[in-house]
């Protein structure tokens, strides 16, 4: 082929492509979702509401900052209807910046426990992901550990292995801690706690068990759906690793472990907002509830929902009942405490 | 005090094909020689050889005495003594004219380097452009700083490889003249490969004449061109036609112009097996051998070139045959016309007809 | 006749120049729009976030930015001088192979090439076990330097990234002319001396446009700096954005980081502002390559496999491993379309940046002005930025035009026309022009400097409009360096994530979102399908490339 000819044929086809994916995807019987939840985490389900309701979703997945910020901008002409995110904090922070709507819906008010919605309707939450503490086997025994606050004790020095601070889930954990016993005593926490760490942090969560596992440290935090993720995968050494671990339910004599929650906010402009409604109602369904469980190890936000086996088998727990918009607002004391404390 | 370059034997050659073969000479001290050739017959392949570039296949390339190149033996470059100077000048575009210049003296302490480089730029009366950059010089100042920039190191012999080519004609002559007065003045032993032999004339005391990777003459340029070794000289060097001559079986020499007598005459290899017989031999006529006569030949002026001082006139003789034939400027004579010449020489340049 | 012909001579030296030089600022100037909107918030206070960067991370961002920047920079150009100067000038066996598969490791993206060797590296995986299972260590009784650190990522992203600099390099030194080589040889210089103190610095420019664009992805890079848990500015763009909610504050540090890759280009021109690379005369021969022998031969081929093996053979091995044995991908239709989209946006992304390229590098070749001159550079700025902050500086004026558009058609016609260019191809494809108009641009740069400003003259002077000059006399001389313009751009889409993951439109996944979202999800094996698919899919246009690369050489230089 030519040069010129490429460069025309190149042209035309960057204007069928242009043509064909613009906008027009506003039409009824749809519903348009901004999701933070990954694909393969979330298309499962989605293809089920179609299937049932007929009514179509389209779906642009990433970053739940990058989203609300892509809403913002975008503004009353956003063709976005929902917005899921995986954390509290942000459904915190798209409200504040005034891009959601309170629903009114009987089915989601008693679908979702009270501590896991915004009080007005803004948003509800569709899953709750739990952070414990992971103990190697062979070093450690249950009753050693009691909760986040023991982590900061100097018998655990060199013996704890966590994430970056960069993560939000670390970020929410601090958060919540600020809720609880403020700033103060939260940064004497993250600086003990930083005191203990075994290693610079580096890696995801399943990187922090793999790390216990291999020896390079006796504890891990991390959140249970990498844990169950390790133990049901096909990597042989990731599950042998994770065997070696148990799981512990910090702050059960107390307020219990911190929780965070996947959740859905209709927003603001919403084209389509029965339709969202209809979706939001669909992924709290019982049905859909448990399937959060058998696919990704979640629990369910809704009571009364079977769990999985392997759910069964790590115990019941007692949830921290925080109302979970403090954790948006807590958030950035809780980076620059970290910052402050030496958490990489 | 050994010669600068010593040739024994040598050849060379990429691959299988021989580029050049049994190559002798002695370049003395002081003296500037040439490798004088068309393209392609090795000339420039036996420069690089002296360099140090190519390696020898056969003989030995001695550089003052010692052996630098045997076969199986290539004493690298920088460890021979020499200056080269590029066809493209080869200037580092990235260093000013001084610091490309101080380039080969770099052993030496600064203030020297400095010395050398200022009396360097003089010498080729460039005394300012010490800052400049290549690419802000004209061709000329290029070619000069080339040239100094390979004399700066004060190698034992110069390598010139065709410096002139991409001059014009006018300054091709004068930077000629300049480069051997320099070279002169440097007291440089030099070696220049070019094609063109009038740059070949205005520089070198000795002209080695190839074709196909063998010398066919080391010489002096008169030598050249009044005996030269072979016919492939005498036609590459100067002008001139080849004149039928009949030897007949008393020896006698005759031609269109009559008997000839030359003062010496120096009769070609072939015709020494057979001194009795009768033969047919060419001769080699120089325009400058031709004069005008009232008792010669009638010949027809076919052709003029004008050439300033001198006017080159190709006569036509009445059987039919082409000669050459130079005046001053100012004997202008039409086309057409005829004129009575003989010829006049001292020497004959004789060989078998073809 | 005559008076019929000069009114139109006139029109084209009096209005082509105004339409070039306009044209040239204006898609400068939209091309710098995305940095120019980062910077624009330079005037929006964040007092209090700056007094506790300051106190806390400033310093680390700084300081690990720097070594990581520095450590790249020895390491690109130790792995990529060396292995171009090999490959140009000895004839080895191999050679010939390793010619194109060097540029291979391009094809891998530098945040897969991070997990496959923590995977391997880390203590639990194989290496380490190995080691353990045959000398009977245990944790803690060996050392064993750890992937996860700041040394770790200055290898793995020397590993990924020394192509440029190999690229480049080896197309400057197949230019080279023999001759200049040879000056320095019979002036003195043993063959080091004239490697470095000729050879090396008539290939700066080269060297210094492959750098540069390494340095740039180095600082761009947010995926494998994220992972290892190493604070650089980047990490710390999205910390205070994300973490402290503070976008301004954010935008800050972007501009902060570009003005200080703005400054050392303009450094780096500024200090050989009178040199000139090219050679002073057309006539001379190029480089010949030689063959080396006994244990020097297996010398160099060890130097030249040892990049291919670590920046290309391991980490694809692993991907592969994992492909094969562990990952839950399945092969449907659906993959083929992520394939499909991968190749749609690459290939237009491609050609779109390219004639961009073409019309500033020409423009500012045409009508050299300081002006021109500063709109093109800032226009190719996007490069050092992190694709994120590129995304965002793409969505905030397009959004804003969309809407203003739309309040004025309703205002006006009483018609919604809502979001025209938010949410479709044309702003992806608008952000990747951003991004990477630095690598197209430096290619045809290069190539322009191939042709003599007498060229352009000569077919001035021949009646040709600077158009039909461009069509008729650069394009067929500069062909092999557009056609890498070309490759390059392709092989960064493929690779790219960050803008493509924002902007976008609805049912629209690309491989690299697919890989990123598995491997995110700390998948990294299930990951291993997509990402050993963008390798394979670069594989070719590498191979193609580095043909280009010597072919351009051999031919016009």
């Amino acid at each position: 082929m030519s040069f010129k000819k490429a460069i025309f044929s190149g042209a035309a086809m960057v204007l069928t492509a242009a043509t064909l994916f613009s906008t027009g995807v506003m039409a009824a019987g749809e519903v348009n979702l901004y999701s933070a939840r990954k694909e393969a985490l979330i298309k499962p389900l989605l293809d089920r509401f179609s299937e049932q309701t007929g009514i179509k979703v389209n779906l642009v997945t990433g970053d739940a900052d990058a989203l609300l910020k892509r809403l913002q901008s975008e503004g009353r002409n956003s063709p976005a209807d929902l917005l899921i995110t995986t954390d509290a904090g942000r459904l915190y922070r798209a409200v504040e910046a005034g891009v959601t709507q309170a629903v009114e819906s009987e089915t989601l008010r008693q679908a979702v426990p009270e501590a896991y919605r915004e009080p007005a309707g803004h948003w509800y939450g569709l899953s709750l992901r739990a952070r414990p503490i992971f103990y190697l086997k062979d070093k450690v025994s249950p009753g050693e550990l009691s909760s986040y606050e023991d982590l900061a004790d100097p018998k655990w020095a060199g013996r704890i292995c966590i994430r970056s601070s960069g993560n939000i889930y670390n970020q929410s954990l601090v958060a919540s801690m600020i809720a609880h016993s403020g700033e103060e005593k939260t940064e004497q926490w993250a600086a003990g706690l930083v005191r203990n760490f075994a290693r610079s942090p580096k890696g995801g969560d399943r990187d922090q068990i793999k790390a216990a596992a291999a020896g390079e440290c006796d504890i891990a935090v991390a959140n249970t759906y990498y844990y169950g993720g390790m133990l049901t995968g096909k990597d042989e050494s990731e599950r042998l690793a994770a065997e070696k671990v148990a799981l512990f339910w910090p702050n059960q004599s107390g307020r219990g472990t911190h929780v965070n929650i996947s959740g859905a906010a209709v927003t603001a402009h919403a084209g389509n907002r029965d339709n969202a409604i209809k979706l939001l109602e669909f992924l709290v369904q019982p049905e859909s509830q448990s399937w959060y469980a058998e696919v990704n190890y979640e629990y369910p936000v809704r009571d009364g929902v079977a769990w999985s086996d392997l759910l069964q088998q790590w115990g019941q727990f007692k949830s921290d009942n925080l109302n979970l918009s403090q954790l948006g607002k807590n958030n950035s004391s809780a980076v620059m405490i970290m910052d402050r404390a030496g958490w990489k | 005090m050994p010669d600068p370059l010593e040739l024994r034997q040598v050849a060379i050659a990429y691959g299988e094909t021989p580029v050049v073969q049994g190559m002798s000479m002695v370049l003395g001290s002081g003296e500037i020689g040439c490798l004088l050739g068309p393209s392609g017959c090795g000339k420039t392949t036996l420069l690089r050889a002296i360099a140090g570039f190519e390696p020898v296949r056969e003989g030995a390339i001695l550089i003052r005495g010692e052996q630098v190149s045997r076969p199986g033996y290539t004493l690298v470059p920088e460890k021979r003594g020499i200056g080269m100077v590029f066809q493209d000048f080869a200037l580092f575009p990235h260093l000013d004219v001084a610091r490309n210049i101080e380039f080969g003296i770099a052993h030496l302490p600064a203030s020297e380097r400095r010395s050398r480089v200022n009396e360097l730029l003089h010498l080729v009366s460039l005394p300012n452009i010490g800052s400049c950059y290549p690419h802000e010089l004209s061709g000329g100042q290029q070619q000069r700083v080339a040239l100094i920039r390979a004399l700066a190191p004060k190698p034992a012999l110069l390598l010139l490889d065709e410096p002139f080519s991409s001059m014009d004609v006018d300054l091709r002559e004068n930077l000629a003249r300049e480069v051997r007065q320099i070279l002169r003045s440097e007291q440089t032993s030099a070696l220049l490969v070019t094609h063109d032999q009038s740059e070949a004339f205005a520089m070198a005391d000795r002209i080695a004449v190839m074709q196909e990777g063998c010398i066919r003459q080391w010489d002096s340029a008169y030598n050249l061109y009044h005996k030269p070794a072979d016919r492939f000289v005498a036609g590459f060097i100067g002008q001139g036609v080849w004149l039928p001559l009949l030897r007949d079986s008393t020896g006698v020499l005759r031609s269109e112009f009559g008997p000839l007598f030359p003062d010496t005459v120096e009769m070609p290899h072939q015709s020494k097996g057979e001194p009795g017989g009768e033969m047919v031999l060419e001769m080699l006529l120089r325009p400058d051998d031709v004069v005008r006569s009232e008792d010669g030949v009638p010949a027809e002026v076919i052709d003029k070139s004008f050439r300033g001082a001198e006017i080159l006139y190709r006569l036509r003789l009445p059987s039919g045959t082409d000669i050459l034939y130079i005046t001053k400027g100012h004997n202008d004579l039409p086309v057409g016309t005829s004129i009575p010449v003989s010829i006049e020489m001292n020497e004959l340049v004789l060989f078998t007809a073809e | 006749m005559e008076v019929a012909v000069q009114p139109g001579i006139e029109r084209e030296h009096k209005h082509r120049p105004g339409f070039w030089r306009a044209g040239v600022l204006l898609s400068a100037l939209l091309l710098a729009l995305p940095v120019l909107v980062v910077f624009s918030f330079v005037f929006v206070p964040a007092d209090e976030v700056w007094r506790h960067l300051a106190g806390t991370v400033l310093a680390d961002y700084l300081g690990n930015t720097s070594m990581l920047a520095l450590g790249v920079a020895f390491g690109v150009l130790l792995l990529g001088i060396p292995t171009a100067w090999a490959t140009t000038v000895y004839e080895f066996p191999g050679r010939r192979l390793l010619e194109w598969a060097l540029l291979l490791p391009l094809a891998i993206p530098a945040y897969i090439i991070a997990y496959t060797y923590t995977g391997l590296l880390d203590f639990a995986g194989p290496v380490q076990g190995l080691l353990r299972s045959i000398f009977g260590w245990s944790a803690g009784e060996y050392r064993f330097p750890e992937v996860r650190s700041l040394g770790g990522a200055v290898l793995m992203l020397s590993l990924v990234l020394y192509p440029y600099v190999y690229m480049m390099s080896r197309a400057s030194f197949l230019s080279q002319s023999l001759s200049t080589l040879e000056a320095g040889r019979v002036l003195g210089a043993g063959p080091w001396r004239v490697f470095f103190r000729i050879v090396l610095p008539l290939a700066r420019p080269a060297v210094v446009t492959g750098l540069s664009l390494a340095l740039m992805e180095t600082l761009a890079d947010y995926g494998t700096v994220q992972y290892f848990g190493i604070a650089t500015f980047t990490t710390g763009i999205f910390r205070t954005w994300f973490g402290l909610n503070d976008s301004a504050a954010a935008a800050q540090l972007a501009a902060l980081l570009m003005s200080f890759v703005f400054v050392l280009i303009l450094l780096e021109q500024y200090s050989r502002r009178r040199l000139r690379f090219y050679q002073t005369s057309g006539r001379y021969r190029h480089l010949q390559r030689h063959r080396v022998h006994g244990y020097r031969k297996w010398a160099v081929l060890l130097l030249c496999l040892l990049p291919l093996t670590f920046g290309f053979l391991i980490p694809a091995g692993q991907l592969l491993v994992w492909a094969f044995s562990i990952a839950e991908e399945t092969l449907d239709q659906h993959f083929f379309q992520l394939v499909g989209h991968t190749l749609t946006l690459a290939v237009s992304a491609a050609l779109i940046t390219l004639m961009l390229a073409l019309f500033l590098g020409y423009g500012r070749r045409l009508y050299p002005s300081r002006r021109i001159a500063f709109a093109v550079r800032l226009s190719a700025m996007g490069y050092a930025v992190p694709g994120t902050v590129i995304a965002v500086g793409v969505m905030l004026p397009f959004a804003w035009l969309d809407n203003h558009i739309d309040d004025w058609m309703r205002a006006y016609f009483g018609i919604s026309t809502g979001l025209l260019f938010s949410g479709t191809l044309f702003i992806l494809l608008f952000a990747y022009a951003v991004r990477f108009l630095a690598v197209s641009l430096q290619s045809v740069e290069s190539g322009l400097a191939r042709v003599t400003p007498n060229m352009d003259d000569a077919a001035r002077s021949l009646g040709y409009s600077p158009g039909r000059v461009l069509r008729k006399i650069h394009l067929p001389i500069m062909r092999g360096a557009l056609f890498s313009a070309l490759l390059l751009v392709f092989v960064d889409v493929l690779k790219e994530l960050p803008a493509t993951l924002i902007l976008r439109p609805f049912n629209f996944n690309t491989l690299a979102v697919r890989a990123y979202e598995l491997a995110s999800d700390e998948r990294l094996a299930d990951s291993s399908v997509a990402a050993l698919t963008i390798v394979a899919v670069g594989v070719l246009p590498v191979i193609m490339l580095s043909r280009a690369v010597s072919r351009s050489g051999q031919r016009d230089a």
